[in-house]
């Protein structure tokens, strides 16, 4: 049993460093699929994980972090919005406008308010989303085998954020491809011309995808700040909006797809830290840089030959002018 | 009597200094199809897109079916019954036939039920006008005469009874063509009116009741359909009279230019897109080389153009540059070949002529920048500037305004900039494909006239175009091509459209298997047996 308990742990810790990856891969899905390219997932990400442990800090009840959280988000989307819908602006620019904005006023402020060298205050377990135990977890982890203690230390034990991630995935595929306005936004990242002649508004469908993925960022930076840990740290997020950006192209654009590819680069993060310092024979110990790359290498080898050219929507990171 | 359907009253519409529409009148009645004709930039577009609420006109008043309107934005247009189908598609391609259709018109946040009510307005719609679609097909994998039927269905979906064509036949085959006007008579036949905007003067004659005619941003003349004759429109469309046929004297050819010797071609999938291609060429003569599109043509021309290595095969070339004789594995690039006196007009401007976001003037020189009279090395954009000046003026490239964007010039203009850069060098040799694509009827005639005139003179021109008209008034000999083999070699003088029609589909003798030579005989015989 110990080798399936090694399992189950490693399991559920994937599914632990998946979360943030799929809220941001999420986030990344809305606003692409509107035609707005968002490399700016990271430092929404970072604000969102700074201003949660803030306000969580500051009012003692993590929802008000969470709230916080999203609210900084949406503000740097719609910053993001405004240079790329109205201003017409380069996407990947002002994205890493919104990235460097993050990385360096995060520090700034945390440095200046809590005198920590970057960091917020430790925060204690009722400041924090902490894991819940699903019903009956104990009593079948104890009582049916494999299945029990896969339900117990896998399924059950995860806080809030980790379900609602889960719930969002299932959310965004039905607002994709079930609702008007799921059908108006993938028209839009691919031909807003038509979206234009159909009398919608290009402009008012792209603010609101990225208000959603703004939204999304938020719930990503909670969890990274006030769930999985219980401060923020300076650059915490590590290049997870990249790795989610990389899930977006390697899901090709589709929900499912990001979510299997979340999974799988959580489960290389979960991986990595069981094999460090574990020497492997003939080869000896694997540098961690090496499974830290590992995404982007797979992103790119599986792209490469394996299942197919991934087609992004075909006006992404163009901004829409009107013809004529 | 009945209100017409669309009644435009004195419209104005300028562009800074530039009047785009002037006292614009119009009466369209219910139920016809009304031809729109005029040049490239004569303003049809502009009066549509106010029509269409893509602009608002600076004055005027817009009556749809007798009633004062006002026009601000498509939607309104939408409203008012008129619908819009554009030269270019409005269509999301990943999506399904049905799913554009609806994009807009969802009525309700769920597609679920959105989906079936459409599906059910869609049928009808269709089988009431004969538009026959599957809806669930994806539009990106549909042809372009069906993707075209797409637009239609959703103009008419959206309830129009105005369908407002931009030149909806630009990009179709013969046979979509065909069938569009199929569609556009049963249109009729329901009471759609519809407005045709073309610059293509059959198309009006073939399928409109009444046409009205733009030169310069102004409406110079109604008329109707059967009472007047291409000759008299193209004359309204350019403001004077145009020779629709090409005036020429018999060819006096001079000494061999070029003598093309077996030259084949395979392709990086191991298809033999040429196979054996011989002729010579002289100064003095066009020799026009026919066919259908994609049998060769355009690989031969780049090849001997020097942007394509043939297979085997070789090309002499005896020029006033001398006498250059180009073998497989060294053949020259599209530099050198210019050096060896060859002008070169490709056949799609846009991808190999010019480089649409370069100034007129950066055009003008592409392709002969390294010559000493622009500076060297550094470029000297006074002689540039100075040089495309003479070149708009002698080939009447409007606006002469060297550096506006190229992309800004019609059509037609960008054309003649790169005739005009090819041809005022006077090269011993002239390659030139499609010379007249996309080019309205004045220049038409304009470029018609200078590659006689650059014969006559005494270049040696290699004409290759897929509009028959044009090689048979142009050429003086002319080699059909066949699945990149030359099937016959005629007379222009001689010849008609038949031959030259069976000669493109008829196989090379050379190396043409015999039960495929029978077969051939055998549907020829089975068509005139239809025939008799």
């Amino acid at each position: 049993m110990d080798m399936f308990d090694q399992l189950f742990s490693l399991l559920g810790a994937s599914i632990r460093m998946a979360t943030p990856l799929i809220f941001a891969a999420m986030a990344g899905i809305y606003s692409e699929r509107s035609g707005i390219v968002d490399i700016g997932l990271e430092g929404k990400m970072l604000f969102g994980a700074f201003a949660a442990a803030v306000v969580s800090f500051e009012t003692g009840n993590p929802f008000f972090g969470l709230l916080g959280g999203i609210a900084i988000c949406i503000l740097l989307s719609l910053m993001h919005g405004f240079a790329s819908v109205k201003m017409r602006g380069d996407q990947v620019i002002s994205g890493l406008a919104v990235n460097f904005l993050a990385s360096g006023l995060t520090v700034t402020l945390g440095h200046a308010w809590y005198s920590q060298g970057g960091l917020t205050p430790a925060l204690t377990n009722a400041q924090r989303f902490t894991g819940i135990t699903l019903p009956g977890a104990e009593w079948l982890g104890e009582n049916i085998p494999v299945i029990g203690p896969l339900y117990e230390q896998v399924i059950s034990g995860h806080n809030i954020l980790v379900y609602v991630a889960f719930g969002v995935v299932a959310l965004t595929y039905w607002v994709l491809f079930n609702t008007r306005f799921g059908l108006r936004l993938r028209a839009t990242g691919e031909e807003p011309n038509a979206v234009d002649s159909a009398g919608i508004s290009v402009a008012w469908v792209r603010y609101r995808a990225v208000i959603i993925a703004g939204v999304l960022c938020g719930f990503a930076g909670t969890y990274l700040s006030i769930a999985q840990n219980a401060a923020f740290q300076r650059e915490m997020t590590s290049g997870r909006g990249y790795i989610a950006l990389a899930a977006v192209i390697f899901g090709k654009w589709h929900p499912r797809g990001a979510l299997a590819a979340c999974l799988l680069f959580g489960f290389l993060q979960a991986l990595e830290t069981r094999v460090q310092n574990v020497e492997i024979p003939m080869i000896g110990e694997l540098p961690s840089q090496l499974f830290s790359a590992i995404p982007y290498i797979i992103t790119v080898v599986l792209l490469a030959g394996f299942i197919g050219k991934a087609i992004a929507p075909k006006a992404v990171g163009v901004p829409y002018v009107k013809e004529r | 009597m009945t209100a017409p359907a669309i009644e435009l009253k004195s419209i104005n519409k300028r562009f800074g200094p530039v009047w785009a529409n002037r006292d614009i009148d119009l009466k369209v009645m219910p139920g016809t199809v009304h031809g729109i004709v005029g040049e490239n930039g004569a303003g049809k577009s502009t009066l549509m897109s106010i029509l269409y609420g893509f602009y608002t006109a600076d004055t005027g008043q817009i009556l749809v079916n007798g009633q004062h309107i006002n026009i601000q934005n498509s939607q309104q247009a939408i409203a008012a019954g008129i619908g819009m189908v554009h030269q270019h598609f409005m269509l999301v391609e990943p999506f399904t036939v049905l799913e554009n259709v609806m994009l807009g018109m969802e009525g309700q946040g769920l597609l679920a039920r959105a989906q079936s009510k459409a599906r059910k307005a869609l049928n009808e719609i269709a089988s009431r006008y004969g538009l026959d679609i599957d809806p669930d097909a994806i539009v990106g994998d549909l042809p372009v005469g069906l993707q075209q039927r797409v637009e239609i269905l959703k103009a008419l979906y959206r309830g129009a009874k105005i369908l407002i064509l931009d030149e909806p036949t630009s990009v179709l085959t013969p046979q979509e063509t065909g069938q569009l006007f199929n569609i556009l008579e049963s249109l009729r036949s329901q009471g759609v009116t519809v407005l045709l905007i073309t610059h293509k003067l059959r198309e009006i004659m073939a399928i409109t009741n009444h046409v009205s005619v733009m030169r310069a941003g102004k409406m110079v003349a109604h008329r109707d359909t059967d009472r007047t004759n291409p000759e008299e429109l193209a004359e309204l469309m350019v403001g004077r009279k145009v020779l629709l046929k090409v005036d020429k004297r018999p060819a006096c050819p001079g000494e061999n230019r070029m003598t093309v010797n077996k030259v084949g071609y395979v392709d990086d999938r191991g298809v033999k897109r040429l196979k054996d291609i011989s002729f010579s060429l002289r100064s003095g003569e066009i020799l026009g080389v026919a066919g259908v599109t994609g049998n060769g043509q355009s690989e031969l021309m780049k090849i001997l153009t020097g942007a394509l290595q043939p297979s085997t095969g070789s090309v002499s070339l005896e020029t006033g540059a001398g006498v250059h004789v180009l073998k497989v594995g060294e053949w020259p690039d599209a530099g050198q070949m210019r050096d060896y006196g060859m002008g070169h007009v490709p056949e799609d401007r846009l991808q190999q002529g010019v480089v649409k976001s370069f100034d007129a003037s950066e055009n003008a020189i592409l392709g002969y920048h390294n010559k000493e009279e622009y500076g060297s090395p550094l470029l000297k954009p006074e002689n540039i500037v100075n040089a495309t000046l003479e070149l708009m003026e002698a080939y009447d490239v409007r606006p002469q305004l060297p550096s506006l964007k190229t992309a800004n010039f019609s059509g037609g203009n960008q054309q003649k900039l790169v005739l005009a850069r090819e041809m005022m060098k006077e090269p011993d040799i002239l390659i030139i494909g499609q010379p007249t694509r996309g080019v309205d009827i004045g220049a038409i005639e304009f470029i018609h006239r200078n590659l006689i005139a650059a014969r006559d003179k005494g270049a040696a021109v290699l004409l290759v175009s897929v509009e028959l008209d044009e090689i048979l008034s142009l050429a003086d000999r002319i080699i059909v091509m066949n699945d990149g083999a030359i099937t016959g070699e005629v007379v222009a003088s001689e010849t008609n459209e038949t031959e030259l029609g069976v000669l493109m589909t008829s196989t090379a003798d050379a190396d043409a298997p015999v039960f495929e030579d029978k077969g051939h005989s055998g549907k020829y015989e089975k068509k005139e047996e239809a025939a008799a």
